[in-house]
């Protein structure tokens, strides 16, 4: 996923000249994942640089750049250090088309590692994607394999309006099926590890069924779809599992759909239970889906605590979790 | 023991203690003003616009003034204006006040929720603009109306905004003075304090980047100086020596707050372009010239690649924070009327009338002329509505801007409150209410 995020980029950098990329660590050395390694060779310091240690200034930065003109791609370095520059996100970034009217809009691309899994602590490990999900005006996606990745950033990257394009890292080198003892596999013995070269985009907002069932559907994104899937196949349930690729705007079509189809929904993500994305699916399939409902949803989620370095793989919503709710979901069939 | 046995020695110090600003003067209080430095005008040096920052530095702690008690231009900060432009410069002053006064007074009629005079601090954005090339993008905070005007934006827009009425290009849903004037080179406002100063500087470097010309612009308060933001800016264009000006308006109050707790009486605003080795200037915010010809100066050296300026206009607050704000309650009331750097207004008729280009006759009818293209502005825009009068838009302008395309769930609720208007106002437009 790295080298597809990689061409991604390089694809947007060579075809756009207003397309700039700078985060802390992004220039020179190329990232501290190396996703943007040898673009500021290829491009020049102007197009990709480094940034000071300010997630606020990077941010803010690049709201002026995207009222220039300019469609910039900041890099956070971790998901859970965005939190300096969230107000530059949420309150500029995301309201500046509607505050103008239109005349300034901030087409700027965010992307940044978010996740646990790599012993990383509680700094370096969280998902804090619904905090973005709440807010008006800008779109958050998470992809789930390297064609996706290139996909959705490419089309990203090309949206006017801002998008906060979360990677998951534990599966930046390869999709992982969630036993802790068990390490990523490589990408490159996977179907979606095939990315077309040059330019494709996947159009932001539409979800991917990855596994077409009848029994049960499986809300994910991130790396929770290989876990979510795993798990699925290893029980033999008869279930499909959407891979959400974009939560603002989900993709509430497919999800209707294939709930209305099964009758059963299992929403799986990593981050916290209270106020997770998972509360706003778990709505809207219940406004939407209630007299297909033949068992109450479920959602399986981290813990409401912070992510512990020595315990992550007891925290981590993994095979166990994930199975003993389908064994609840299916039990009455 | 060895190590943290020292807790016994501290026995005998005394307990720490807090220090909380307080300002001089207080309601009722005798103000004295004697330990503000007002400085000999024109005996401040001026350095090449491309020297380096160092150079600037004892200008942080100096006030570069040029017009003096004898109302004339003194120094190498004159900027030596035709009389053309300063009568321009002055008019437009003339207009500012008079645009502040009856919107103000709107505010008051309830025409609109809230206004914010900018009294007293007119040179720092009227003077400053006018040193600058037209399309240098200003990324103003919510005082510098005087900016907008400058550049001839229509007043009656202004007003529609304000009063949030039909004509508002921004849809009634910024509060009253934050506008957004893209043609006019003027970045929308933010009532997030500061955010705007990094951004200009985004704007800066993305100039640069593109090998473009104009540079960028930017105001902040004294009292913003304070937030993260701010500083985020300073870093951002010292580290790239963005083609940014950053203007610190130091009205002496951020709402009843005076200017001590952004740490004015520990350093300069200016000085703070020290540690982030950026030029820097202090400048008599109430005098016009000494406004123009520091930003025109900061304008020069950006624009050649010599890097950003960080300028602080010392000044005044004459009048209170906004239309809801009452001064009387946290400051005294002498203070405007002995502020030791004057009036600007006054301070440029003085100067033009020493110059031998202008007469108390011509004032007054300058004035008289602002108020008449004010109030007739004003009898115009309130023709399109005003502020609680009715909703002047319809309903479905919440939903668009706020993505490029209206995405399926805005759809939905878009057809809410199209049902929800139904049942509130029947078929009747409630821009019609009254």
């Amino acid at each position: 996923m790295i080298e597809a995020i990689n061409d991604a980029l390089d694809t947007m950098l060579g075809r756009d000249d207003d397309v700039v990329i700078f985060g802390e660590d992004a220039g020179y050395f190329g990232g501290v994942f190396r996703c943007t390694a040898g673009l500021q060779e290829k491009y020049g310091t102007s197009r990709v640089f480094d940034a000071p240690i300010s997630e606020c200034g990077i941010m803010a930065v690049a709201v002026g750049m995207g009222a220039y003109g300019l469609r910039p791609v900041p890099e956070i370095q971790f998901a859970d250090y965005i939190y300096p520059g969230y107000d530059q996100i949420v309150s500029e970034a995301a309201r500046l088309r509607y505050r103008s009217a239109g005349e300034f809009i901030a087409p700027m691309t965010i992307r940044s590692p978010y996740g646990g899994g790599i012993f990383g602590g509680q700094t370096h490990s969280q998902s804090p994607e619904a905090l973005f999900t709440h807010i008006s005006g800008m779109k958050t996606v998470v992809p789930s394999t390297p064609y996706d990745a290139k996909g959705l950033l490419i089309a990203a990257i090309e949206d006017n309006d801002p998008v906060v394009f979360f990677e998951p890292k534990r599966i930046y080198n390869g999709p992982f099926e969630g036993y802790y003892d068990k390490p990523a596999a490589a990408w490159r013995s996977h179907d979606a590890s095939i990315t077309p070269e040059g330019y494709y985009r996947i159009e932001l907002g539409k979800a991917n069924v990855v596994r077409e069932g009848q029994a049960l559907t499986v809300l994910a994104y991130g790396t929770m779809v290989h876990v979510a899937k795993k798990v699925c196949e290893e029980k033999g349930v008869d279930a499909e599992v959407i891979d959400l690729r974009t939560l603002v705007p989900v993709d509430i079509e497919t999800i209707e759909a294939s709930v209305e189809k099964t009758g059963r929904c299992l929403i799986v993500h990593e981050a916290s239970r209270t106020s997770g994305f998972g509360a706003e699916l778990s709505a809207l399939v219940q406004e939407r889906c209630f007299y297909h409902l033949e068992a109450p949803i479920e959602r399986v989620t981290g813990f409401d605590t912070p992510y512990p370095h020595s315990l992550e793989w007891a925290y981590f919503p993994g095979p166990v979790r994930i199975g003993q709710a389908l064994d609840r979901l299916m039990a009455d069939i | 023991m060895a190590g943290n046995g020292d807790t016994d020695t501290r026995g005998n110090l005394p307990p720490l203690s807090l220090h909380v600003p307080e300002p001089k003067f207080r309601p009722g209080d005798e103000v004295d003003f004697s330990h503000i430095g007002v400085t000999e005008p024109g005996a401040q040096p001026r350095p090449d616009e491309n020297c380096e920052a160092g150079e600037t530095h004892p200008l942080c702690n100096d006030l570069i003034r040029v017009l003096g008690d004898d109302n004339k231009a003194h120094g190498p900060w004159d900027p030596k204006l035709d009389p053309e432009t300063l009568r321009r410069m002055l008019q437009t002053m003339a207009l500012t006040r008079a645009f502040d006064e009856r919107m103000f007074r709107g505010q008051r009629q309830g025409k609109t929720s809230f206004y914010m005079k900018c009294t007293g601090e007119e040179a720092t954005s009227i003077s400053t603009a006018m040193a600058l090339a037209d399309d240098d993008m200003i990324f103003p905070s919510y005082r510098q109306q005087g900016a907008l005007i400058s550049r001839g934006y229509p007043l009656i827009e202004m007003i529609n905004q304000i009063y949030s009425n039909e004509g508002d290009k921004l849809k009634g849903r910024q509060l009253p003075i934050m506008y957004s004037a893209r043609d006019y080179s003027f970045y929308t406002i933010s009532g997030n304090l500061a955010t705007q100063v990094p951004q200009a500087v985004g704007f800066g470097m993305a100039s640069a980047i593109k090998g473009d010309t104009k540079i960028a612009a930017t105001w902040v308060g004294d009292g913003s100086t304070a937030e993260g933001d701010f500083h985020a800016a300073c870093t951002f264009a010292s580290v790239y020596r963005a083609p940014v000006v950053i203007n610190v308006v130091n009205n002496q109050w951020a709402i009843s707050s005076f200017s001590g707790f952004a740490g004015a009486e520990n350093a300069t605003f200016a000085a703070r372009a020290i540690g982030y080795g950026i030029a820097g200037l202090r400048v008599d915010g109430n005098d016009p010239l000494a406004c123009y010809a520091a930003e025109r100066w900061a304008a020069n050296r950006a624009r050649s690649n010599a890097g950003p300026t960080l300028i602080e206009f010392f000044s005044y607050r004459a009048e209170g924070h906004s239309t809801s704000d009452d001064p009387s309650g946290y400051r005294s009331a002498q203070e405007r009327e002995e502020w030791p750097l004057g009036d600007p207004v006054m301070r440029l008729k003085n100067h033009l009338i020493a110059l031998g280009e202008w007469d108390e006759d011509g004032q007054a009818k300058m004035d008289l002329e602002a108020a008449e293209q004010v109030k007739a502005a004003n009898t115009e825009a309130q023709k399109l509505g005003t502020l609680g009068h009715g909703m002047h838009q319809p309903f479905e302008t919440m939903f668009e801007d706020v993505y490029e395309d209206v995405p399926w769930h805005l759809a939905e609720q878009r057809e809410q409150s199209l049902r929800e208007k139904e049942i509130k106002f029947g078929k009747k437009d409630p821009g019609e209410a009254q």
